[in-house]
């Protein structure tokens, strides 16, 4: 067994694979299918300081190789998170990973700092792909003043690991997550969902309720290689990569750009297990390229 | 009830009319317990434009032969490519996933079950299980022509059928819910088909102050709770029909009739 183990800020994983926010619940709706404590961490669904309904029905379209949503943040807010869910949790082995949602900067602010509390959840993934209600809806993440205050903001009263999630919805991928390296982010994710639409021709009516939502899943791998490539050099923190990881290989070609850990998403919507195979896949890769340790392919890209 | 994960082998796939195919599914170990309106999320490998898995319902389950049975009807590429299953062939399924009906109460007897185009699909187990369990249910089917009904003789050995189709090519001319039968009294209502039709049964239902129960056939992804895609009003807020249904009491839903 080759060593997996990776560092993001002060948080030790004992691998790099991750399962990604809104893929995956908050783990119990996998366990008929997988131990979930052989996970590195686990990226629970998106909290909000208060519950949210979502976007109406329909919320979700395939696409070729991937699909659009429209959930709208679904979730029943964080007082019901820290009082029903997360109690549940502590039970298990693997790192629970907070997104942390919100419509203004005092949401987010209020929300990360009730996480802070809760001894068992060693890092919070702030969603900063969201609309900025007092900013005519404009995402904080596509700008990076507005993404390096909420940022700045949040690191005053979060003392664990802050990890920042990324649009890639943005011209410059690579001057926002300088901006958010520069005021405290622990380490930066990429690439939440690309903006898309879909069509129903026949019937001439959009295929979400919203018209348009997030692409994910295999379409998006090689936006998502070649920002975290971009973004990993350019910045000291680690970069936790994702966008259409579906297997080892995926993986490893994330690592290989310079990711350091990286996180299942849309795949475990097909696969309940697939994280496992990924882990399991990494490691032989590792021993089949005579690798002590997952730190000897990151970044380890060959250019020339 | 625990989901699983696994792969069943095509024992036999059934051409028919109005493209409609009856595929079942085997394995060695017995199937586990499932329960009407309960479904099944099954992957199809090999057609490029089929990324996310299919969502059927459970038609019947064959507990001497071990089967599980999907009514199923040609309207894509996923489907077109099931279509095409030959008996040995494996198929990769989630199962089984959501509620079930719920059986009627000690005074509930006289039970409909109203079923639209290949919507019947669900209510062909919940018949077999209520006809074991005792009940005499009837069977109201709907269709566009005589060409859409599916599965016939299959309701016949459970109950009485009473059939209504558009044109008119067999039962009554009109909807279901123009159907004759429905000046009869009935305790308890499923139904399970198009939108339209299942918002037609329960306006009905509720105005004749009837349970009812209905299937609902939102689009998924996960099928186990996670992604939030498939969700339906409730008087309870959003409500993922994965896994706080398929299967809704009229009573819970806030639909917009």
């Amino acid at each position: 067994m080759a060593n997996l183990t990776t560092k993001i800020g002060d948080l030790t994983l004992k691998n790099p694979v991750i399962t990604a926010s809104g893929t995956f619940g908050y783990g119990e709706e996998y366990l008929d299918f997988l131990d979930i404590n052989q996970l590195g961490g686990i990226c629970v669904k998106g909290t909000t300081l208060h519950r949210r309904e979502g976007n109406p029905y329909p919320r979700m379209a395939e696409t070729p190789s991937g699909m659009l949503n429209a959930v709208g943040l679904q979730n029943k807010g964080v007082d019901y998170f820290i009082n029903t869910i997360y109690p549940r949790l502590t039970v298990f082995e693997t790192a629970f990973i907070v997104n942390v949602s919100g419509s203004t900067l005092e949401d987010y602010i209020e929300t990360a700092e009730k996480i802070n509390s809760l001894s068992f959840i060693p890092a919070i993934e702030l969603n900063i792909s969201c609309p900025n209600v007092k900013q005519g809806g404009m995402a904080f993440g596509v700008d990076k003043d507005m993404a390096a205050e909420v940022v700045k903001e949040v690191r005053k009263v979060y003392h664990k690991t802050l990890i920042v999630k990324l649009s890639p919805n943005v011209t410059d991928i690579v001057s926002i997550a300088e901006a958010v390296e520069h005021v405290g982010a622990d380490a930066v994710s990429l690439i939440n969902t690309l903006l898309g639409m879909a069509i129903d021709a026949e019937t001439q009516k959009p295929l979400l309720s919203t018209i348009t939502g997030g692409l994910s899943g295999p379409c998006v791998k090689p936006i998502a290689l070649r920002m975290v490539w971009q973004v990993a050099h350019a910045v000291k923190i680690p970069v936790v990569g994702m966008g259409g990881i579906s297997n080892a290989r995926d993986a490893i070609e994330f690592f290989l750009a310079g990711a350091t850990a990286i996180e299942v998403g849309t795949a475990n919507f097909i696969d309940p297990a697939v994280s496992l195979q990924v882990i399991q896949g990494v490691n032989d890769y590792l021993q089949r390229h005579h690798c002590e340790s997952i730190n000897d392919i990151i970044g380890a890209l060959k250019t020339v | 009830m625990k989901k699983i994960i696994g792969d069943l082998v095509v024992s036999e796939n059934i051409p028919l009319k109005n493209n409609h195919f009856l595929l079942k599914l085997t394995q060695a170990e017995p199937l586990p317990h499932i329960l009407p309106g309960q479904f099944v999320q099954l992957k199809i490998d090999d057609t490029p434009s089929v990324f996310l898995r299919r969502t059927f319902s459970i038609n019947y389950v064959d507990r001497k032969k071990n089967e599980i049975w999907l009514l199923i009807q040609v309207v894509g590429d996923g489907t077109r490519s099931l279509s095409n299953c030959k008996i040995g062939d494996s198929l990769n399924l989630i199962y089984p996933l959501g509620n079930s009906f719920s059986m009627p109460t000690s005074s509930q007897s006289r039970l409909l079950l109203v079923g639209g185009g290949v919507g019947v699909a669900p209510l062909l187990f919940l018949g077999a299980i209520l006809a074991e369990k005792g009940f005499s249910p009837s069977f109201l089917l709907g269709a566009r022509n005589i060409d859409g009904l599916i599965e016939l003789e299959k309701f016949q050995q459970f109950g009485d059928v009473y059939i209504a189709t558009e044109d008119g090519s067999a039962g009554e001319i009109g909807f279901v819910t123009d159907h004759s039968i429905l000046k009869n009294s009935f305790d308890k209502i499923y139904t399970c088909g198009p939108t339209p039709m299942m918002q037609a049964i329960s306006q009905f239902a509720e105005n004749q102050f009837i349970d009812c129960e209905v299937s609902l056939e939102n689009k998924m992804a996960c099928g186990i709770g996670a992604c939030l895609c498939c969700v339906t009003q409730t008087h309870q807020g959003n409500q993922c029909v994965c896994t706080d249904g398929p299967v809704f009491n009229t009573k819970e839903l806030a639909w917009q009739i």
